[in-house]
Formats: C-alpha cells, structure tokens, sequence
C-alpha cells in the first residue's frame, strides 16, 4: 500500500527534522501521554534536562503506563528507549520479568510515606487513590467502603482491565478487604453508575454530573483549586486508608546512551523537576522541594493513611481480585 | 455486452490493479493479525471462561442494535421518501453526522441529553417524574442506534428512491392507497434491502467498546473488543488477542457470507435528495405521522450534537494554538486516507465491473470487523524493525482508516462502477479507451456521487481516529483526537468541550465538502 | 481484399453462430435475420467483443483476432449509447482522434470541421441531453468520420428514431462511405433499409451467416426461415406457419414498412 504524496512528504520532514539532530546525542525517552503532553510535565523537563546535557531530548508519549510496558515488550531489546517514565508499582513486578532494565543508579533522599530500596525503578511522584467528590452537594462523604456501599450515593470506577486508576482501586479494595473482597463488591456494584475504559471518561462524567462521586486521587481538588480557583472539590478520607500508587521511571539495559540516561533520572528526581511536578502531573513530588507544595495544593495525608502494596504482592492479587470482581459487577 | 467489457488486454489490466489493491488490502487486515500470533512466539493461546459471555454479549448486543436502527429507519426513511420541504437536503445530510463521530464525542454527546443530569431527565423532573438510566443494555442499543440509524435510514431511503417514479405514478391511476403502496411497491423493495442493511450495522457493532462499556453499565457489557484490550494490555497474551481478533474475523465473514445469501444493498451514496412525485401520501394523517417520525429523528440525532455545541463553543476561542495545529494535522490526514480509499476503492470496483472475481470484492469488505486494537498492534510489530514508528504515525492512520471506510466506500461504488460499465463500457472499448483515460473519462464522471460520499467518509473516519495513532504516536505529532484526549487527561475537561467542537466541525465538514463536490460535479 | 471470415464458430449459452464468408472492400452490406439469430453476436465478434470458439476474422488479409476492439480498422454504432452524455459533443467527437482526450490545435480544427460537416455547427459545447435523437445520431457519425477507419458496421443504430430521421442518418451514412470509400456492414430488422442502401445482404438465420447475396434477389425469393421472418413482420405471428411463397413476401415487405 503506497502512502499518498500528503503522507509521503509528512513522514520525509518528519525524518530530515530527525536527521538533523543527529549531531548531538540523543535521549529517547518513553512517557505516557499525558506526561508528554503540552500540559503535562514533559516540556519542562525536556527544556530544562537540554539546557545542560549538551544533548536533545526525544520524549514519546505512548497511552497510559500499561500501554507503555506492553509498547517495551513488543520492542522488546530492540528498543531505542534510553528512558521509561510512568510504569508504577502495580506494573514494576512484570517489567522487572522482562529483564529489559538496568540498575537506576541513583542515589536521592526520596521523601515518601514508604521505604524505598528498589534498584531498577525509582521513584519521581506518587499518589493516593481516592473518591473525588463536589462538596457543596456532598457535605458528608462516606468514611470507608462499607459506608459508600450502604449509602444512596452514585459512583463511576473505571474498568482495570484497561485503566490503571481501575486496577487501583482493584487492588485497593482487594488489599483492604482480603477474602472478603469479592463481597464488598457485590454491595458496592448497586452503587456503580457504570465503569469506563480510562480515568479521562469517568472524570469527564462526574464533571457532567452523572455521578456523585468518581475514582480519582487525593490530589484531584488541587487542579480544580489552583488551575480553575474552585473550591468545591474534595476527596473522602477512608478510614482504612488509600492505596498508593508510586510512578517510577527506569533505565534501560540496552539503553544507547546509558550516560545520559542515568543522568536524565538524576534531574527527573532533582529540585527543578520536582518542582514542575505538582502542578503538571497533579501528584505528590517524590522528593518534597525546598518551597514545599504549592499554595492550594494540599499537604499529603498523614503517612499512615497511605497503603503500599509491594509490587510482587500486587502481582500476585491482581487476577483473583479482577475475577472477583468481574463475577460480582457482571451480575 | 458483458463479455465487451471482461475481455482483452485492458479488462485485464484492470483486473489486474483490483486483485493487487484487494491483496494489498487483505494482508494490510491479515498480516497484523498474523504477527501478533508470531508474536505471541508459541505461547499457547486459549479460550478463557468469560470469553464465551463476551462473544454472546457481542453477538447479542450487535443484533439488537441493528434490528432497532433498521426498524425505526423504516419508517424514517419513508417519510424522507416521500414529503419534500425546505432544507430537506441539509436535514438528510445532517442527520448523517452522528456516523461520523468519534466514539468519545458521541458517548458525551448522548449523556448530555439522557444522562443523570441531561435534557430529558431535567424533563422528566419538572414533570413530577423519577429519572431514568441510561445505562444497561438499553443504553447500549440507545448509542448505537444514535451511531447507526443515520447509516440505515440512508440505506433504506436508497431502496424507496430506487422504486422509479412510473412506478408510483402506475399505482395513482390504480387509486392505490399507502396501504396498496407499501403492499405492491414498498414491502418487496424492503425485503431487498432490508437484510443488508441489517448486516452492515450487526457488523459494525461487532467491534464496538468503549462505547458498549461505558452505556452498558459495567462489565456485563463486556464486549469481544474489550476481551483483546485485556489480553494486550492487562495479560499482554498475545497469542490470545490474536485468537479473539480472528474468532472476531470470523463472525464477520460469517455474517457477510450471510448477507450474500440473501442480497446487498446497493448504492447508498446515490441521489439521496430528490424525492419522487408521490400520489398516495396525501392524507393529513399521513402527513402529521411523517412529520412528527422526522422531528422525532431530527431530535434523537441532532439533540447531542447541539449538546455538544452549546458546550463546547463558549471554549473554542480560548483553545490553544497546539490544538489549531493538530487539527491542520488531522485534515491532512482525513485527505490523505480519504484519497487512498478513492484509489483502493476504485480499483477493485472497476477490476469486479471487469470480470474480476469476487474474492477481490471479499477482500475489501474484511476491514469491517477487524480489531482496531489488534491491527495497530500488529502494524507496530511489522513497521518497528524497519522504521521509526512515530515517523510513520499520521501515514499508517491515514492507511488504517482508509481500510476501514473501505467496505462503505465499496458498498457505494461497486454498483456505480458497474453501472458506468454496462452502459458505456462497450462504446469505450470500441473506441480503445482504456486504462486511466477510461478512468478519467468514462468511470469517474459517472461515479462522483457515490465516490464523494466514500471519500468523504474515509475523511471523517481519519478526522475523528482515536486508534492507532495512541500505538504509534510520539511526542510532537499529535492529531486533535489526541489532543483532546490529552485535555481531558490533564483535567481540562471545558478545552476539551471545546476541542470536541473542533473536531465534530473537522469530521462532518470534510464529509460534507467531499460529499458535496461529489454532488456538485456529477453527471447527471 | 476487405473483411474475410473464416471457418468461424461462436459458441454462448444454448447458441452457436457459424460463418464463412467475405466481404468485399467498399461494398455496403446488410445484414438481416430473425431476433436472436445472432446479428449483434456477428456484428461484436468482427468489433471484438465476442470471443471466436475456431475460425479467424481478417481484415485485409490480416487476422484481427490479436487487436482489441479499438485499434481493430473499424467503428461501429449501437442501438444506443454511442455517445457519453457527461461529454460535449466536441469531445465525443475528439475521443474518435485520441482515446485519452489529449487533442492537438489541428485536432481540434478537424474535429470542429467534421462536426460542421455532419450540420452540427454551433453545437460542439452541447451535451447529448442538450441534442435531438438525430442530433444525437449526427454527433456519432461525426465521431466515425474523424476515426475514418475502413470499415463501418452499423448495428441497428437509428433504429429507435422515427422512419424520417431514421432514413435522414442512412443518408447521411450512404454520403460518408461514399466519400471515405468506407466498407458499410449494416444490421436492420427493416428490408427497406436493406433495398435502400445495400446492393448485398447476409442472411443471418438458424445458427448461421451466410455469403453476402444481391439484396434484391434474396428478398424476392427468401428462404424459409427468412420468409417466415418477414411475414411475421408484416402481418403479425400468424402468418409465420404459412409456408410464404416469394412474391407474396416481397408484396409484404413493402406494405409492412410503408411509413
């Protein structure tokens, strides 16, 4: 199939705007979309990585984290990455299988709610599953998931099969609940509007109204109070607490240049990016800057209110908790 | 003369250029799908026990959807057939545009108008009465009505039109009433043109997902699409997406050998707006009944849309520059898969109208059903050995969307091609006009009709793609679905109205510009 | 040596068409038989549509088998559709000098000259649907002058115009092979045209064309299957199981077709 001449001459400027780079080193880095995006973090880091590593950032922004894993595997050790951003704890026992990944390298004073000693991934934010609620018509959210589930409230979740925030809250439910999970399921199932594919549709819907509460993070209501000046959202502390979700970046092993690479995760973790992170990606910097969080945003809950499930852990409960709860919300 | 126009050289050669654009579109569908089982290098793919619910679901949701758009395009399309009035072309081109959007705009679209906090809840509120819900199977057959009573009216609409004038005039000097009407004229074309349009909407439910998930409620809406999503994303079991991506292949062929069995419409990019001369619809009843099935219609189709604008327009000033851009992005993209889709569509219709064999036809009926998922993945495995995938990101989603409106496009050429031939295939031959003087010359003045309304669906369908591109995407090179994903993703969710605006602006005005042109310069 | 068919055999469908006869440069031929005897099939296989089962066609002492039907030394006319109604007239006419359309200025100059010749002046710019029948009919023939190829076959062109026109156009035909020295192949189902323009005739019946015979003496004294043939036409299907006798057939042949 011949690409048409529109196409054609796309793809030819496409390759001599690469060609023309290829002067100075190259870092190729992998992100999810949303990092990359013009209103994600990426441009910042991009820009302020380039000012001093005499070296172009290349940074592709692929899907959401789970997209980016199963994008490595298929390229598998042919992959031009220097650099993964956006696999998080759920998903670092299956990429660390793959054997794609080579020690980080890098020493930093992390500031999270848990220890953290893995050499491959390191940490660069984090966050807090939560139920994002508008105050004004919500003024006493449930405390905990037996109370949602025995309210009247109405909730949109997302499917895990295809969103990470879903298989959050998967995880969240299952860790909390243990064997009573699949139960807990069945009492909250009357209380879920309907499931979506990916965080942006179920936000987009609570948005709109169609329900009272959405699955989210902590730090949702901080968009909306710095970006928007809107007050009127909030997340519904869990007496059980929230699970945690840490995104890390990694290194690969067949990286061109490892160099650059592990000099790029040193910045990812240093004080200019942390920096931008809150109020791009709109989760906890991984080491707290010097300012601190931005006016608006909120300090982190306190730290016995996250709940860390170690990667193997959450491997392991991930397809009895997804049949668990694919039996109770397909009834 | 068929035999005039299947022999020699330049019937060959035609046959020729059909059966390598119909290859050439076969394993563009097969050969991804191929290497993703490679891919899967061994692994042992099987069945999984909610595969069975999900093929059920599929099939289940599929046919209700599709015997739902055609029994109310029935009487849609007979009232379009047979009352004229002011506007009438703009409303039948109109209610066109709920085919053409991307399936996150229109998921939006329809809950702002029967949502939790839509239209006609409001509605139901001020009159006393307790909400209703979208969601569930209803709510699934609700958005693929919305998707698809556009496509099914225009094919039904198609059959009435095709019913010759003198017809309708034979049955006034009988004193024929509608009910003799619908007995003598209007029942026997149905029971032609019923069954494929039947068949085309049940296939292009088949591959439905996101939609089907978020109306139908939660998982028990799970959909064969979905199954793969989760093999690639969740399991990363290649070996069982690809099994899923060919038992969904093969209800399509199942379903299309069904439609032969029984007949296929023909032509739905013809003459769509003039109305014959009708002698049995005169009767107020009759005229009170139509006008309320088109304003009824006009509602159910255009009510979203206008949801969607009133949304969105307050935001499309302030939308940034990048989005601008990736719309320029986007059209030269729709243009470019919309001229690819000329050029495989025409070659394979001329090469069938040329004695080519039918194969060729099947050929470019297969992107109906393929998995979106499945094709950009294994489009990815083939193109990343050999070039830098985000380079060839807006070529392969001109490329894939073009495969993808190629089956419309075929079902609206193939009887035109075939028309042009029959009548002046033989004069062309004894004056040795062949090759692309016979193109140029004799088929595509006869075929702008229907090749406009091909065209300008390849267009929206690239405008508005949200598949591929998200595989093969890097950084600088976005399309504006993507950008507006990317608002929403970063909470912009009033940009993203806005972008929503651009966009559904972008698919149904190139549909319209190339539908038009198509209109303007044809023959006849 | 003009057009020689040899030893052919066409075979279609529950149908054989057999032939072996010549024709002479410059003669004016008719060809005539009942419906469905094969005189289109005749008429395609010498144009080039209708694949021979054995035998050859040749034009010139040169066998035409290898020539598709546009470079074969011919034009040929049907019934209808010998025009493209999304064309001008000029350019219906110009596709007879270049099948591409690509056209020089002398090209135009005699495309513009055929068209006044055929008394179509004026009227290049006009679309078939904008032309009467015989307009219609003057275009096409204009089309077969620019082509000036040596043969001519004509099956059953005009024969949808009224016996007026229809006679206007077989003048105008009779001029142009008179001035190109065409050879005219002519199928009609009216013996009147027969008479009126073609010294010769080939009788197409029961599955074979014969040799070309003086018309005159073939409709004064016709073989069963054409005289059945003609009695039907003049005096409706019942006269077809009479066993006709020559004279009162030919009696027949100018009442029926009297206009």
């Amino acid at each position: 199939m011949r690409p048409t001449p529109t196409v054609a001459s796309i793809a030819a400027g496409l390759l001599l705007a690469g060609m023309a780079q290829a002067q100075t080193p190259v870092l190729t880095v992998y992100a999810y979309d949303s990092f990359v995006s013009e209103w994600g973090p990426g441009p910042a880091i991009r820009a302020g990585f380039e000012a001093g590593c005499g070296c172009s950032v290349n940074m592709l922004g692929m899907g959401d984290g789970a997209a980016l894993l199963a994008r490595l595997r298929l390229e598998g050790e042919r992959s031009p990455a220097d650099v993964v951003i956006g696999l998080d704890t759920n998903l670092t026992a299956a990429a660390a299988a793959t054997g794609l990944f080579a020690p980080h390298g890098v020493t930093a004073a992390l500031d999270l709610p848990v220890a953290w000693d893995d050499p491959l991934f390191l940490p660069y934010d984090w966050g807090l599953f939560a139920f994002v609620h508008d105050r004004t018509l919500l003024p006493a959210p449930p405390q905990g998931f037996a109370e949602l589930a025995d309210s009247q409230l109405r909730i949109i979740i997302q499917d895990p099969r295809s969103s990470t925030p879903g298989l959050g809250l998967l995880l969240w439910v299952k860790s909390v609940h243990g064997d009573g999970a699949g139960e807990m399921w069945r009492r909250l199932a009357p209380r879920v509007v309907t499931v979506t594919p990916g965080w942006s549709e179920a936000y987009g819907l609570f948005l709109n109204g169609e329900a009272d509460m959405v699955l989210s993070y902590t730090t949702s209501p901080a968009y909306h109070r710095i970006a928007e000046d809107d007050d009127s959202k909030a997340y519904a502390p869990f007496r059980e607490g929230h699970l945690m979700q840490v995104e890390v970046a990694a290194r690969l092993a067949r990286a061109p240049n490892p160099d650059l690479a592990q000099a790029f995760l040193a910045y990812l973790v240093g004080p200019e990016a942390q920096a931008v992170i809150p109020t791009t990606n709109w989760m906890y910097p991984a080491v707290m800057p010097d300012g601190g969080l931005p006016e608006g945003f909120g300090a982190p809950p306190a730290a016995g209110a996250a709940l860390f499930l170690a990667p193997d852990a959450a491997a392991a409960m991930r397809d009895p908790a997804l049949a668990e709860w694919l039996a109770a919300l397909s009834r | 003369m068929a035999a005039g126009a299947a022999t020699g050289r330049d019937a060959a050669g035609f046959r020729r250029a059909g059966g390598a654009a119909a290859a050439a579109v076969a394993a563009f569908v097969l050969g991804p799908l191929a290497m993703v089982g490679l891919a899967a290098q061994g692994a042992v793919a099987g069945l999984q026990p909610g595969d069975g619910a999900a093929l059920r679901f599929t099939l289940a949701q599929a046919a209700a959807s599709a015997a739902a758009s055609v029994a109310l395009a029935v009487p849609l399309a007979r009232a379009l057939a047979r009352r004229r009035f002011a506007g009438r072309a703009a409303l039948v081109t109109l209610l066109g545009a709920p085919f053409l959007l991307p399936s996150v705009i229109a998921v939006m679209a329809l809950l702002a108008v029967f949502g939790r906090g839509g239209a006609v809840n409001a509605a139901l509120a001020a009159a006393g009465l307790g909400p209703m819900s979208i969601y569930g199977p209803h709510g699934v057959v609700i958005a693929h009505v919305f998707f698809n009573l556009p496509l099914a009216t225009r094919l039904i609409l198609q059959g009435w039109q095709a019913i010759p004038a003198e017809r309708f005039r034979l049955a006034a000097t009988l004193g024929f009433g509608p009910a003799e009407v619908a007995r003598h004229l209007e029942r026997p074309m149905l029971r032609e043109v019923v069954p494929g349009a039947l068949a085309t909407i049940f296939l292009v439910c088949l591959s439905s997902f996101a939609v089907a998930l978020i109306l139908g409620g939660g998982p028990r809406a799970t959909t064969l699409e979905l199954a793969i999503y989760q093999a690639f994303r969740f399991d990363f079991d290649l070996g069982r997406a690809a099994l899923l991506a060919a038992l969904q292949l093969g209800l399509c062929a199942a379903a299309l050998a069904l439609v032969w069995a029984v007949a296929l419409p023909a032509g739905f990019g013809a003459g769509l707006d003039r109305p014959a001369g009708r002698w049995d619809a005169g009767g107020v009843f009759l005229r009170v009944q139509d006008a309320l099935v088109i304003a009824a219609a006009a509602a159910f189709l255009l009510g979203p849309l206008a949801a969607v604008l009133a949304a969105g327009l307050p935001h499309l000033a302030g939308l940034p520059p990048q989005v601008w851009t990736a719309a320029l992005r986007s059209a030269a993209v729709a243009v470019a898969a919309a001229v690819l889709t000329a050029v495989l569509a025409l070659a394979i219709a001329t090469g069938r109208a040329r004695g080519g064999a039918r194969w060729a036809e099947a050929a470019g009926m297969l992107p109906i059903a393929v998995s979106p998922m499945v094709l950009g993945t294994g489009l990815f495995v083939i193109v990343f050995p050999l070039a830098d995938p985000a380079a060839l990101a807006l070529a392969v989603t001109a490329a894939v969307n073009a495969a993808l409106a190629l089956p419309f496009a075929l079902r609206a050429l193939l009887p035109a091609v075939a028309e042009a031939e029959a009548g002046h295939g033989r004069l062309a031959t004894s004056l040795g006009i062949g090759g692309l003087a016979r193109l140029r010359l004799v088929i595509l003045p006869r075929v702008r009709r229907p090749l406009g309304f091909a065209t300008g669906l390849a267009a929206a369908f690239a405008a508005g793609d949200l598949g591929v591109i998200v595989l093969f995407a890097g950084g600088d090179a976005a399309t504006l679905p993507l950008e507006l994903f990317r608002l929403m993703g970063a909470y912009r969710m009033e940009a993203a109205s806005g972008a929503a605006v651009l966009l559904l602006a972008l698919a149904f005005g190139l549909f319209a510009v190339f539908d038009r042109g198509g209109r303007l310069g044809a023959a006849d | 040596m003009g057009l020689r068919i040899e030893r052919m055999r066409i075979v279609q469908e529950g149908f054989t068409l057999d032939a072996d006869l010549a024709v002479a440069r410059g003669a004016r031929v008719a060809v005539i038989g009942p419906s469905g005897s094969g005189k289109s099939t005749l008429m395609g296989a010498i144009a080039g549509f209708v694949p021979l089962a054995s035998g050859r066609i040749l034009w010139g002492g040169a066998d035409l088998a290898r020539q598709p039907p546009g470079e074969r030394p011919l034009s040929i006319l049907f019934q209808d559709q010998n025009l493209f109604p999304h064309l001008t007239v000029a350019d219906n006419v110009g596709l007879g000098l270049d099948p591409r359309l690509r056209l020089t200025a002398a090209d135009r100059q005699r495309v513009a000259a055929v068209i006044a010749r055929v008394g179509l002046a004026g009227k290049e710019g006009r679309r078939p649907a904008a032309l009467s029948g015989g307009e219609q009919g003057r275009a096409a023939l204009a089309r077969v002058l620019v082509r000036a190829r040596p043969l001519l076959l004509l099956d059953e062109a005009f024969a949808a115009l009224g016996p007026a026109l229809k006679a206007e156009m077989l003048a105008l035909v009779a001029d142009i092979v008179g001035e190109t020295g065409a050879t005219l192949m002519l199928v009609t189902h009216d013996p009147q045209d027969a008479i009126a323009l073609a010294p010769e005739t080939i009788l197409v019946a029961e599955g074979r064309a014969h040799p070309p015979r003086p018309t005159a003496a073939l409709l004064a004294d016709p073989p069963p299957a054409l005289a059945a043939y003609l009695g039907r036409n003049a005096q409706g299907a019942s006269a077809a199981a009479d066993a006709p006798r020559a004279g009162r057939a030919a009696a027949a042949v100018r009442r029926g077709s009297a206009p």
